[in-house]
């Protein structure tokens, strides 16, 4: 018998007397406007509000915001960048961006995460190996809890999808909070309609 | 193999003051942040038992969750491998990286492997592997095992990981500073992320619906090792299936909030099919779980997603740090796990829990843990894994308090010995609960001479 049918047959002999599934049901929540529970949690998870006025051209805003920055790799066509982003780039050659900007699909208001998938990100090590990352969002696009976000079609179809709630973090040398362990060492929210 | 001696090793730990003080101390905020997530949100208590029925749901009909996953995850391009134990897990993971001539490998962390001891393996075969995890990191150039499950190195203070760092990755010797120090690893770390050929990572849930497993992590260092190398292997324990996408909600709205006390980790990732041009790799791995599967006391300690929140509220994880008990799963959830794996080597373990409780009432999945630690005492006692001293006090113990004269008799002799005796009679090597601590001093009465002289009369 091969490993898989020795452990299936094993699985089958020993799992125990069936327990029902249950059902989820809907919870209720926060009668707060769902963009400042989102603002107050990504805040909390060590993310970036960018305000900025009327008028503004983005790739200015992200100038103005990464003064030294060299490399600015957008994965969204509202923004040029430094360097066109090519789709096809092994993931390897972005490690000497500093700036990436992407679109998130949508947000969730419990948590302060975005929604990212290789369709927002076009090469995914983006997110991770650049310096900073600059998240756009459509305040209108933020869902309450992260049973919503779950029922989200997208993530049953995505070959790879992430909730990302502020920028890389650790505590694991006595508990100090540093940000930027191996991923972005900032991330930075733009609310910006579509 | 020798038995672990628990209370021998604990010893050792509980010398080191300022360790031990800061250990209770950083453990003990992960609780109290863990209680202020919990309380924010109205229908904890609920999650709990859906999260609890979800996992026993899915565990009483694994066999056909497996295969869904597994028909599911091949749909999507990946290869499925199974392995029965450590060494088919090993060997799988080997024959992947061969075959790609990969080695480089970058991982993440996973208690799986760790389990596994699969890092010695695949270093004495000529792979080079390299944990992104900083704790993990900071375990692995010390060679240590992990000392906490979510956070490895939580025994460590920063002169400790500034020597470790100084001695095997070139950092500043004496330089202290915790961002200089984590920058280092940073720095150390990336050159490797870009020329790996091999990524690997464990995986928090894996999904049935859809073949799609889930890693949640803080650093992005899981979504590094799988983005950037061609090859990403997975290695997954069966127990961590799930059925559909919707069971994330109850389960991600727990892990990181009874682990950390964070809302969310800061990235939980979604792997379901390979990028274009890249492999998948995922590697089922029973070792043992099946057999787990089948034991009736025993089954629900599968549920466990590892959040570590009762390792955080023990009082005895607190007071003896994880590597005293000598496994990979220490605390009280690996109280009930180890001895699967060995019985006669972790037959001491059971005895490191005071039974308060306290884990039972954390756990995110409702596994009942001190009822279980406390049949573990019972099976110890049934096959004679128990010490001598401890059989003896047992048995001395049993008999007094089946006799209610010789208990007063015990009663009133032990208040007058601790008033009367000498100090070193009470404070010395024969009496555990005289180290570390004074004992308290005894009541002036009995309840019962209290009682025959107010009470019975009437």
């Amino acid at each position: 018998m091969t490993s898989r049918d020795t452990i299936l047959a094993a699985v089958q002999a020993n799992q125990p007397a069936p327990v029902q599934l249950p059902e989820i049901p809907q919870f209720e929540q926060s009668a707060r406007v769902l963009v400042e529970q989102f603002q107050e949690a990504l805040v909390r998870m060590g993310g970036k509000l960018a305000s900025f006025g009327d008028g503004y051209d983005l790739d200015t805003l992200v100038k103005s915001l990464f003064p030294d920055a060299k490399v600015i790799c957008s994965a969204t066509p509202e923004a040029c960048g430094t360097r066109p982003l090519d789709q096809n780039a092994t993931p390897a050659s972005l490690a000497d961006v500093d700036v990436a900007i992407v679109r998130a699909a949508f947000g969730v208001a419990e948590t302060g995460s975005v929604w990212l998938s290789e369709d927002e990100l076009q090469v995914n090590a983006l997110a991770y190996l650049a310096q900073h990352l600059v998240v756009l969002l459509d305040p209108v696009r933020i869902v309450g809890n992260l049973h919503d976000a779950y029922s989200h079609p997208r993530f049953k179809t995505a070959r790879y999808a992430v909730l990302v709630t502020g920028p890389s973090a650790t505590a694991d040398i006595e508990g100090v909070l540093i940000h930027g362990a191996q991923g972005v060492r900032s991330l930075t929210m733009l609310m910006v309609p579509i | 193999m020798r038995p672990v001696d628990h209370a021998e090793a604990s010893s050792h730990f509980i010398e080191a003051t300022a360790h031990l003080e800061f250990h209770d101390r950083r453990l003990w905020d992960l609780r109290l942040k863990r209680d202020r997530e919990a309380h924010g949100i109205a229908e904890w208590e609920e999650l709990r038992n859906l999260a609890s029925a979800i996992k026993e749901h899915t565990l009483s009909h694994l066999a056909d969750y497996l295969e869904q996953f597994e028909a599911q995850a091949i749909k999507n391009g990946a290869h499925v491998h199974w392995a029965r134990d450590a060494s088919e897990h090993n060997q799988a993971v080997y024959d992947i990286l061969a075959a790609h001539d990969a080695k480089t490998l970058v991982k993440s962390k996973s208690m799986l492997t760790d389990e596994c001891e699969m890092r010695p393996f695949l270093e004495t075969r000529g792979i080079k592997v390299i944990e992104t995890d900083l704790g993990e990191r900071i375990q692995q150039l010390d060679d240590e095992p992990p000392s906490h499950i979510v956070v490895p190195a939580v025994h460590k203070l920063r002169g400790d990981v500034s020597a470790v760092f100084a001695r095997t990755i070139g950092s500043e010797p004496g330089n202290n500073d915790v961002h200089y120090l984590a920058e280092a690893m940073r720095q150390n770390t990336r050159p490797y992320f870009l020329r790996a050929e091999a990524g690997m990572t464990g995986a928090n849930f894996a999904v049935a619906e859809n073949g799609s497993f889930v890693v949640c992590t803080n650093e992005g260092n899981a979504d590094l090792s799988a983005n950037v190398p061609k090859l990403h292997i997975a290695c997954i324990g069966i127990e961590k299936i799930i059925p559909k996408i919707e069971h994330l909600g109850v389960f991600i709205r727990m892990l990181s909030r009874s682990a950390l006390g964070s809302p969310i980790t800061q990235y939980t990732s979604h792997f379901r099919a390979p990028r274009p041009g890249a492999e998948l790799h995922i590697v089922l791995v029973d070792n043992g779980r099946t057999q787990r599967l089948g034991m009736p006391d025993f089954w629900y300690s599968l549920k466990c997603i590892r959040c570590g929140a009762c390792m955080n509220t023990c009082p005895v994880y607190r007071r003896s740090g994880g590597l005293s008990y000598g496994a990979t799963y220490s605390g009280p959830i690996g109280i009930i796990m180890d001895p699967v794996f060995d019985i006669r080597k972790y037959s001491s373990l059971p005895y490191a829990s005071t039974l308060n409780g306290s884990c039972t009432s954390v756990c995110p999945v409702k596994i009942n843990i001190h009822e279980q630690i406390y049949k573990w005492r019972q099976i110890m006692t049934e096959r004679n894994q128990l010490p001598l001293v401890k059989k003896e006090a047992i048995r001395i113990i049993g008999k007094v308090m089946s006799e209610p004269g010789l208990y007063r008799a015990a009663i009133s002799a032990t208040g007058l010995a601790i008033e009367r005796l000498p100090r070193f009679a009470i404070y010395n090597w024969l009496n555990p609960w005289g180290r570390q601590r004074e004992v308290p001093g005894t009541p002036k009465q009995s309840f019962r001479s209290w009682y025959l002289e107010n009470r019975s009369r009437r």
